[in-house]
């Protein structure tokens, strides 16, 4: 997100805060967030994928809370004005094409109203059905599910993208010679199909608290922590959008402070970082070990300070409407060892690893008739997760190898720390602070690292810029 | 919620801000170009910061001559007692577009290991790519600093017009040095020409001096990658080589053949650069030139320039030099048309090499100071 998008951004949130009292803020929060689905999303190569994609987020939410919802309620009546917000919304943005005024609520140009209208009513006739003849029972939640990683997929796969990419731009008479991965770029499609996975997971083991559409609406594309989340969990953000909204000097201060220190990160640091952390060009331009070192520290910290300055401007924006989103980042490049890095590092995205494939996968293995051992359950599934995070970033050799990389080292610290835990427990505490400083030195490298495969764009040149940081080349 | 704390938030953030900005203002920004870590933590460049694909050159244009200099390798410490300095100032073909830093006239002549009078040649590049006599004479003016014991100073036509003394952007930007110029050597240019950008009271606020800040900032952190991988500039694998068709058009700066007015060329720089370099030897270099064999070439030697004008001029210098006792070295035509690259001054690495030797040669043949 760009800067002036983002400082919009806070004038909404504060003025919401300030002036929107209970009434009213489900109904505006999520018409709000569905505006900004539609202004948030970059500009695409493929002719109206722009505003088709912010759609299609839009129908998977609605037709996710269908599946999710209780019978309760799915009443048409309490929802009526969720669905006239939505409608409304998606026909205003579609109808702005024949203002001829840069508006700025939509990357591009929308569709013809006609082209709208068919889509909306086809969304509307798979919702009627759904809602006539579905219950939510475990098969149609399973089949949703895997449908939203199928689009996940499609959309990590360079390769599944660039066949997509061909047919629609077939389908618009562009030519698919020209498509590439990059035509799919669905704003904030992880973080949203990672939210939607773990309420239809929730609603199959019953743990789903009864939202209405507004409510799950606003708990999925929550316009704050859209693009680059957090992920919270929704019965946690529900009970916060409930609470009256009574916005303390505490709170504006708070945000304020988040706010400016999210800004300076990710503007001031980020960005500054940016120009020398490490990438595809300068990987093959470097000629010094040394160099090749500070343009890796460079990248670490990059990613770091922008990742968590997001963070802390969603957090910020959060705290302004009266929804106290959880913390992604606590100093993780200041542990002692990997485990707990990645105990502090995008914890709600480990979080969500943990409930959903670590622990059930790991209980999995260890109840099975003939169990495995423990070192071995531990190293497969430390490993399976962290390629999954990996895969999550993106679908290519070089994010498994990171992960790899990770599982690798998380299952070797596992076993470091059972074998030296009763010495460790003897030590003195200087001993401990100077163990834990050494961890922390140790960690930061390894982690390090690690981002060559994360920030070079394959297997070769990542060996060849390892090759240079170890003075082999 | 209490309206006085928002209140006293947005109170308290306005004094601040005008407190911090009223003391940059005193404290006089300009100077913040001589704080650099060039030749402290990263090697200093071997030519002044210019580029506009910063991303990829890790290079960027800024107007802060202070800065320029500090990021110099020039400015690496006092000047040792064994070295011969020679500093040399022109446009973009001594700065070296196209060229490495190794393979410009400076690199290759420090390459030869040069001895002069007992002690060894050190060549630095000063030029900087806009065609401007006043540009070159406001680099040297700052470079007598650093002690210099011989200037070269390439020069071709298009620097000597009037009206392209001021237009250059590092000049039009520097409007003090200008006006120190121009009183001291008594120069005949308009110090209200309006292309000199004169600042204002809110041109030097934080707000005013926003993208001046950044770009010094900038040129600091693109130091890491100057010095991880020696590159301030990019090389395409392919340009549009210089024009060599050219049509009847035999106009110069609005002047028709046969005669250039003098009085339109600012030979009068040239006058306050050797008045600069007071006794220190300068070289004043024709620089060589395009001679196209293409169409209409019996009517222009380049792009840049018809036959008429630049033979003109050339005999004006050749007599000036003799009057004035010019240390003046004419190479107009010492490169054959095919080492020229993207310009009809712009050489490539062996066309550098074919000047560099003569260059050796007359900077050898100096005396003794």
């Amino acid at each position: 997100m760009t800067l002036p998008v983002i400082l919009i951004s806070i004038g909404v949130a504060a003025l919401l805060g300030l002036v929107v009292r209970n009434r009213w803020r489900i109904q505006l929060l999520m018409g709000i967030s569905i505006l900004a689905v539609f202004a948030f999303q970059p500009v695409l190569p493929v002719r109206g994928l722009d505003f088709w994609f912010p759609i299609a987020t839009l129908a998977l939410v609605s037709l996710s809370w269908i599946l999710t919802a209780s019978p309760e309620n799915r009443n048409w009546h309490k929802n009526i004005p969720a669905v006239a917000t939505l409608f409304g919304i998606v026909l205003a943005l579609g109808l702005t094409r024949y203002l001829g005024l840069p508006l700025y609520l939509t990357a591009s140009n929308p569709p013809q109203a006609i082209q709208i209208l068919i889509g909306l009513m086809a969304i509307s006739l798979i919702a009627f059905f759904l809602t006539r003849f579905s219950n939510p029972n475990k098969v149609g939640l399973i089949a949703a599910s895997v449908f939203i990683i199928l689009l996940f997929l499609i959309l990590k796969f360079p390769q599944l993208s660039i066949i997509i990419s061909g047919l629609l731009r077939s389908l618009n008479h562009q030519s698919s010679s020209l498509a590439l991965a990059q035509d799919l770029r669905w704003l904030g499609f992880s973080y949203i199909a990672f939210r939607l996975l773990h309420t239809i997971h929730d609603r199959a083991s019953g743990h789903l608290p009864s939202v209405s559409l507004s409510e799950y609406m606003v708990y999925v594309i929550f316009f704050p922590a859209v693009t680059a989340g957090p992920i919270d969990r929704i019965d946690r953000f529900i009970r916060d959008l409930r609470s009256p909204l009574e916005l303390t000097s505490d709170d504006i201060g708070e945000s304020g402070k988040r706010l400016l220190v999210g800004l300076f990160k990710k503007f001031a640091v980020a960005d500054l970082l940016a120009m020398v952390a490490l990438n595809a060009t300068n990987a093959l331009q470097v000629h010094s070990t040394g160099w090749a070192w500070i343009l890796l520290y460079a990248f670490a910290l990059q990613i770091f300070f922008d990742f968590s300055g997001y963070t802390d401007i969603a957090i910020g924006l959060g705290r302004l409407l009266g929804i106290r989103l959880p913390e992604n980042f606590n100093a993780p490049y200041l542990k002692p060892n990997l485990t707990q890095f990645w105990n502090n590092w995008h914890m709600t995205l480990t979080q969500w690893f943990r409930a959903y494939f670590f622990n059930p996968v790991t209980r999995a293995l260890r109840s099975g008739e003939k169990s495995l051992p423990i070192p071995v359950i531990i190293l497969l599934t430390q490993t399976a997760t962290m390629v999954l995070i990996g895969l999550w970033h993106g679908a290519t050799l070089n994010f498994v190898a990171w992960g790899m990389w990770h599982g690798l080292g998380l299952f070797v610290h596992n076993r470091w720390s059972e074998l030296t835990r009763a010495r460790y427990t003897a030590l003195s505490p200087q001993w401990k602070s100077v163990l834990n400083a050494g961890g922390m030195v140790l960690t930061f490298n390894f982690v390090a690292l690690g981002w060559v495969f994360f920030a070079l764009p394959g297997l070769a040149i990542s060996a060849n810029y390892f090759r240079i940081l170890f003075g082999l080349a | 919620m209490n309206s006085k704390f928002i209140r006293n938030v947005f109170l308290k953030g306005l004094v601040l801000f005008i407190v911090i900005d009223l003391v940059f203002i005193t404290v006089n920004p300009a100077s913040l170009g001589k704080f650099s870590f060039y030749n402290l933590l990263f090697a200093g460049r071997q030519r002044f910061p210019f580029g506009e694909n910063s991303s990829q050159s890790y290079n960027l244009s800024l107007f802060n001559l202070d800065a320029m200099f500090s990021s110099h390798v020039i400015a690496d410490g006092p000047k040792p007692t064994d070295e011969y300095r020679v500093i040399v100032i022109g446009d973009s073909s001594v700065w070296g577009t196209l060229l490495r830093p190794e393979q410009t006239l400076s690199s290759q002549m420090n390459a030869a290991g040069l001895s002069f009078c007992g002690k060894k040649v050190r060549v630095y590049n000063l030029g900087y790519p806009t065609i401007s006599l006043m540009k070159d004479l406001m680099v040297l003016d700052y470079a007598m600093r650093y002690h210099p014991d011989l200037v070269i100073w390439s020069v071709t036509l298009e620097a000597f017009p009037i009206d392209n003394q001021l237009s250059s952007p590092i000049v039009a930007n520097n409007a003090s040095r200008v006006d120190g110029l121009i009183a001291r050597y008594s120069l005949l240019l308009n110090q209200n020409d309006p292309a000199l950008m004169r600042p204002n009271f809110w041109s030097t606020t934080l707000i005013g001096q926003r993208r001046a800040l950044a770009d010094l900032l900038r040129l600091q952190v693109y130091g890491v990658l100057w010095s991880a991988t020696g590159i301030d500039q990019t090389y395409p694998a392919d340009y549009q080589h210089t024009q060599t068709d050219f049509n009847t058009d035999v106009s110069y700066h609005n002047m028709q053949p046969p005669t250039l007015q003098d009085s339109t060329l600012a030979f009068a720089e040239i006058d306050a650069g050797l008045r600069i370099a007071k006794k220190i030897p300068l070289i004043l270099i024709n620089e060589p030139i395009l001679i196209s064999t293409g169409e209409n070439s019996d009517l222009r030697y380049n792009f840049l320039y018809p036959r008429w004008a630049y033979d003109n001029w050339r005999e004006t210098m050749t007599v000036r030099a003799e009057e004035g006792s010019w240390k003046y070295l004419d190479l107009w035509n010492i490169v054959p048309a095919n080492e020229f690259t993207n310009s009809a001054i712009h050489l490539t690495p062996s066309g550098e090499s074919l000047m560099v030797g003569r260059v050796e040669q007359f900077t050898l043949q100096q005396s003794c100071p």
